[in-house]
């Protein structure tokens, strides 16, 4: 069972210097209890697939063709009522930055109070659901956490109320952005732990967006590896990081500081930066910065399968079935 | 609870009842702020216990004790038609202070909302509200009286609208810019993203954060809208004789300045005192709650 499938997913910003191609073709399914991550540098889409996931993108953005299906829905046919009566209950969200996610001057008890608005709960009904996903997450007291404003928890307490706030309506789908980045490395270990404990609670699927690999090596069953608002490999997660099939995502792997063996003086990088994307070549995004470049890389790139689940965009990556 | 970080209060903390007291004692620490407060709970504790602070009636005339100086009889003496000053100014009192609070509070309301549709509607009605808060600005505000004063006649009702409509651009303006940088914050996306609706977001988010600021702001302005009153019913646009009125006395009083200047003091005496104890009391509380502004004119 599929819970949000991605097709050919096309999205738009009309700009000053003319429309930027800001997601090309972006495919990938988001099975029923499993974590799904998307990992690529910063400026190669992730929130813009999150917005247009959510309807909330931006006022001069546009899904120019594609489809989102999620519960039988087509998201991206959907009026904003319809969006807004998904968004909450059936999709969820948890943001980079704990501290800013919280409303500094109301209670998280009545945060957490006016997330249910929806459910026709009494008061101590809502309180009591509060509490019981509080402790799920582990925050101290939470009868009394209730009444406390934001500034009085740290940031790791933080982050584990927004996840909280995000799990209380037990939605159908999580999408976590970055959830671990603003925070220091254990509470990041900590977080994750929590987080796969709670996804397997609720039973519901993640989609979670990260540049660190190793948290989702750590954490996801599935990678889904964006560069320059493209998908060029997808693949469970051993398939991905034990096979790479996409320069790009072989290169990503080298760069990890966690795979260096032995001590060097300068990190690997990849060198180049990401196209403007409002010029989009088109054949290969990656090509100018690849260094396995072919004259096949000029045409336009379709995703080939290289296993079962596991397909790459490039015309190179030979096939291993 | 060893996770658990306290950081000092800051002004956009909700307020408690614990919270209140604490204010008041660092006021009451502050000599201008304790002057002020002291000011403001006579000004108020006068208007609320006239009934039984005096035993004349404020409007009723006895042509036999016109123009008696202070005495202990009449505390500030009588008037032209011998009625007691300290009874017209304790009433005037009420007149003052009930147009001060209610048309500050009409005021706030209007702007809040006027303000909170700006900040976070389309950019082309938010142009539209800051081109007819800039209109209604522009008017001085006698020219704006008087206007409103010759469409509908002087009366409390005019004064209210007078002070409600140079008050609301002040306040609508302010909620405009602080939604507009709410607008932004990420709690804000986090709510849009669990699906709550623009209405509710302004509620329940936008709400909390620009109440505090604009409550110390209106407070400041309580002493402009009593001289507003006051020079509204001197000017005889405000309220209609025989009502007492503070502005009303200093104009009875004006006329013969030179042979019974008490009935002038009378009517302007509490004008300054009021408006002074506010202007301190507002002061003191935005230094209170606003440590960025301590030690700064």
């Amino acid at each position: 069972m599929t819970v949000l499938s991605i097709t050919d997913l096309n999205v738009f910003f009309s700009t000053e210097g003319g429309d930027l191609h800001a997601l090309r073709d972006v495919s990938f399914d988001v099975p029923e209890r499993r974590i799904v991550g998307i990992v690529g540098e910063s400026g190669c889409g992730k929130s813009t697939l999150i917005n247009a996931i959510l309807g909330l993108l931006a006022d001069n953005g546009r899904v120019g063709g594609g489809g989102i299906h999620f519960e039988g829905h087509d998201l991206t046919r959907l009026g904003p009522k319809e969006m807004q009566a998904l968004r909450g209950p059936r999709i969820a969200t948890v943001f980079q930055d704990p501290m800013g996610a919280l409303n500094p001057v109301v209670s998280v008890g009545a945060q957490m109070r006016n997330i249910q608005y929806r459910s026709g709960l009494s008061r101590s009904e809502k309180d009591a659901k509060s509490v019981a996903i509080l402790q799920k997450v582990r925050i101290p007291d939470a009868g009394a956490a209730l009444a406390r404003y934001p500034h009085e928890f740290s940031g790791g307490m933080k982050q584990r109320i927004a996840i909280a706030m995000a799990l209380l309506m037990e939605p159908a789908l999580l999408i976590a952005d970055e959830p671990t980045t603003a925070l220091d490395a254990t509470l990041e270990v900590a977080t994750i732990e929590l987080l796969k404990e709670l996804q397997q609670d609720i039973g519901c699927s993640v989609l979670f967006i990260s540049h660190h690999l190793g948290v989702i090596a750590e954490l996801c069953d599935d990678v889904v590896v964006m560069y320059a608002g493209e998908v060029v490999e997808r693949g469970t997660t051993r398939q991905v990081f034990n096979n790479p099939g996409h320069p790009y995502a072989a290169r990503l792997l080298e760069c990890d500081p966690a795979r260096q063996s032995e001590r060097v003086r300068l990190l690997p990088t990849i060198p180049g930066e990401i196209p403007d994307l409002r010029h989009r070549p088109e054949g290969c995004i990656f090509a100018p910065r690849c260094d396995r470049r072919a004259p096949a890389c000029e045409a336009r790139q379709s995703e080939l399968p290289l296993q079962t689940g596991h397909m790459a965009r490039c015309a190179l990556a030979e096939a291993r079935s | 609870m060893s996770e658990a970080v306290s950081n000092p209060p800051s002004m956009a903390q909700r307020l408690r009842l614990g919270d209140i007291w604490k204010a008041t004692r660092r006021v009451l620490r502050e000599p201008l702020g304790a002057f002020g407060l002291i000011l403001v709970l006579v000004m108020i504790g006068g208007a609320v216990f006239a009934d039984w602070l005096t035993a004349y009636e404020p409007n009723k005339i006895s042509p036999r004790d016109r123009f008696q100086g202070p005495s202990l009889d009449h505390l500030l003496g009588t008037d032209h038609l011998g009625r007691d000053l300290f009874t017209r100014v304790l009433h005037g009192g009420r007149i003052a202070l009930w147009v001060a609070l209610f048309s500050t509070a009409i005021s706030l309301s209007i702007g809040i909302v006027l303000g909170l549709i700006a900040g976070y509607g389309p950019r082309w009605l938010d142009n539209l509200m800051l081109l007819l808060f800039d209109s209604i600005k522009s008017f001085p505000t006698v020219m704006l009286a008087l206007a409103l004063v010759t469409l509908a006649g002087p009366s409390l009702t005019a004064v209210v609208i007078v002070v409600v409509l140079v008050n609301v651009p002040g306040y609508a303006r302010i909620i405009r810019t602080q939604t507009l940088a709410l607008k932004e914050s990420e709690f804000v996306t986090a709510a849009q993203s669990m699906g709550a609706s623009s209405a509710r977001i302004l509620r329940v988010h936008v709400m909390p954060n620009v109440i505090g600021p604009l409550l110390i702001l209106a407070s400041m302005d309580i002493p402009v809208v009593i001289a507003i009153e006051a020079g509204m019913s001197f000017l005889g646009l405000g309220v209609r004789p025989p009502t007492p009125s503070w502005g009303a006395i200093l104009n009875d009083g004006f006329t013969a300045i030179r042979d019974t200047p008490w009935i002038a003091i009378a009517g302007g005496l509490p004008i300054i005192l009021t408006t002074l104890g506010f202007t301190f009391l507002g002061e003191t509380l935005r230094d209170v709650f606003d440590p960025r502004l301590k030690g700064r004119g």
